[in-house]
């Protein structure tokens, strides 16, 4: 039974990191209507600027004490991720807003081996160890299960920002309008909203989450290389799908669902029969499922498409 | 005759790809082989192109299905192409060749099998599904042989070895002229129309009656098809596969070639794929800034000519009334 909850637990902290991919994902489809093939690799970056800010700035957190540290390079490294989100969406998909799906489809594609590919001959295709920015202690007092600083770090801060995600998203005019257009495009722009600051508020808001992903994953398993985005964002996309793609509580849904269900998978696999490296295909078993039985997703809309 | 000028053309296609084959032992080794790439290139760029080009959808895990042909004609051939050939009456050209023939059609019926198991969860819905479906295909499939035991008829991480060398000039290129002649005929029959409805206006073309589910499975599932059969093909020729040969990266590879060539335009595919072949083999030296150049091909290629380089319409001839 305490084998049980601890792989639950496992499960949860993981997939709070792709819930907060999830999240990246699904408002972008929200507002563009097209999935943004590079978000796995923001997250990717992500991991980078913090390793590399924590290196520049090296001196000064070593004087502070770690929360504070671990909070200045988060904040950094989410602020310059949206930078770069903002700036790929000016420079790749703007010119691309009325043209078909198709076409942002394949630049997108493009935009994510153009970064992981400039990323390989930046970075080097080596792994590269995170630096141990949280204290590696346990934390008691939880009966027999073990949890490190690390993952409690990494759920306090996923769900910190998935609420804060919420008031900006609800409480807002930003979100408002993020909301209007979403759900009409051009009613919104008739109403004085500028789709396109809303659209590149977006791209930055997602990539921020994604970076942050970026960071908390890298700390939990700490070694990073170019290529580090492709599962996480392919299975933070199926979560995405799972909890109704546009719908972002039902992203975050999807991202626990998910993360519990492959670390379960992996946790039982010789009870199951099945080898434990499998545990990369159960998100896309879960993909098929859904696509064959509730499109939607578990807490979407059913969208009915206007000629 | 007229009405037979494409059936024409596929003989004489086949007849000159036996013709080259029977003397291909006078061709330099290293161009043979190349040229072995390039018409293996041009299956999988064709039939890549009657998914992503002229049905508007997009694949992006063909070298998945290339996967699956792969192994299912190596498994075939390794595991009972001996006693096959015994069967057919010892070793000959003709038993050798039925053989192969027998081993390709099974991976290519392989790999049209994964094609409908994956593409009817995913073409029912509008969107870019498919895309997402296909990259996880491609990235599972290779996750799957990768754990499968070292000792099993998959091999495991390290693939399948010591496949005998049967891909030689015909079978490669008559093959691709198979495959060229099949799908320009399927584009240009009823089911071809069905394909153009579904890439222009599926709304309009299900209110008009087509079924465009139906088509969309037919596209995909062809197209893994001869997928599966460059696969094989592939397998024949190199005689060891590993499951990183069929990784994602190779997948892009085609995609480039289609998107290069112009979606929907056969022509402009098949060139795209010649020249890129080429290319890749001379310019080995600058491998590591291929992709790089490549995704900013297809990032430029979108916003300043998303049609290809060569669009259908340049080879379209009007009908005279």
């Amino acid at each position: 039974m305490s084998q049980f909850l601890q792989q639950l637990l496992n499960g949860l902290f993981l997939g709070s990191i792709y819930a907060l991919i999830a999240l990246g994902y699904t408002m972008v489809y929200g507002v563009l209507r097209f999935i943004n093939f590079a978000h796995g690799d923001v997250f990717m970056l992500g991991a980078f600027t913090g390793l590399y800010v924590n290196k520049l700035l090296a001196p000064v957190l070593a004087a502070l004490p770690w929360p504070v540290a671990i909070l200045i390079v988060l904040v950094l490294s989410m602020a310059i991720c949206a930078a770069l989100g903002i700036l790929i969406e000016w420079l790749a998909y703007r010119p691309l807003r009325d043209k078909p799906r198709l076409n942002v489809l394949i630049t997108a594609i493009g935009v994510s081996l153009l970064i992981e590919y400039t990323g390989q001959l930046v970075f080097g295709a080596t792994q590269r160890p995170f630096p141990a920015i949280i204290p590696k202690v346990n934390v008691g007092g939880l009966g027999g299960l073990t949890v490190t600083m690390t993952q409690v770090i990494v759920a306090v801060t996923a769900v910190a920002l998935m609420i804060g995600l919420r008031f900006i998203v609800m409480k807002t005019k930003m979100g408002m309008a993020m909301r209007a257009l979403s759900l009409n495009p051009t009613a919104s722009s008739l109403m004085g909203v500028n789709n396109s600051v809303v659209i590149s508020f977006t791209f930055g808001l997602g990539s921020a989450l994604a970076a942050a992903g970026g960071i908390l994953y890298a700390s939990l398993y700490p070694s990073i290389e170019p290529f580090m985005g492709i599962l996480p964002g392919l299975k933070a996309f199926v979560a995405a799908v799972l909890g109704g793609i546009g719908n972002i509580p039902g992203a975050a849904l999807g991202g626990l669902i998910i993360g519990v269900t492959e670390t379960l998978v992996a946790g039982y696999s010789d009870v199951l029969g099945i080898p434990s490296g499998y545990r990369d295909g159960v998100a896309f078993v879960i993909l098929i499922l859904i696509l064959l039985f509730k499109p939607s997703g578990l807490l979407g809309k059913v969208e009915r498409e206007k000629v | 005759m007229k009405h037979y000028k494409s059936q024409l053309a596929l003989i004489v296609a086949l007849a000159v790809s036996l013709g080259v084959s029977l003397c291909s032992s006078s061709i330099d080794d290293y161009y043979l082989d190349i040229m072995l790439n390039v018409g293996i290139n041009v299956i999988l760029a064709v039939s890549l192109n009657l998914v992503n080009g002229h049905t508007g959808q997009f694949s992006l895990g063909h070298a998945a299905f290339m996967a699956v042909g792969a192994y299912g004609s190596s498994i075939v051939t390794l595991e009972m192409g001996a006693a096959m050939i015994r069967v057919f009456g010892g070793s000959s050209w003709f038993a050798e060749g039925l053989t192969f023939l027998i081993a390709l059609c099974v991976g290519g019926l392989c790999a049209a099998l994964c094609g409908w198991i994956v593409g009817v969860p995913s073409l029912r819905l509008r969107g870019d599904y498919l895309a997402i479906v296909t990259l996880g295909f491609n990235e599972i499939i290779r996750v799957v042989l990768q754990n499968t035991s070292g000792d099993g008829p998959f091999g495991g991480a390290l693939g399948l070895k010591g496949i005998e060398p049967y891909t030689n000039f015909f079978w490669v290129f008559a093959t691709a002229a198979i495959a060229i002649y099949t799908i320009s005929a399927l584009v240009n029959s009823t089911y071809g129309r069905g394909f153009l409805a579904v890439r222009d206006d599926e709304i309009a073309g299900e209110s008009m009656g087509v079924n465009t589910v139906r088509y969309k499975v037919i596209a995909f599932v062809t197209g893994s098809f001869f997928a599966g059969l460059a696969g094989g093909l592939y397998a024949h020729l190199r005689t060891t596969i590993s499951p990183e040969g069929f990784n994602f990266l190779k997948s892009v590879d085609v995609v480039v070639m289609v998107i290069l060539g112009g979606m929907g335009s056969t022509v402009g595919v098949i060139l795209a794929a010649v020249v890129l072949t080429v290319l890749n083999e001379f310019l080995r030296d600058f491998e590591q800034y291929r992709m790089i150049v490549f995704s900013l091909l297809l990032i430029v290629m979108m916003i300043v000519r998303p049609q290809g380089l060569l669009p259908a319409t340049v080879f379209q001839r009007r009908k005279q009334a």
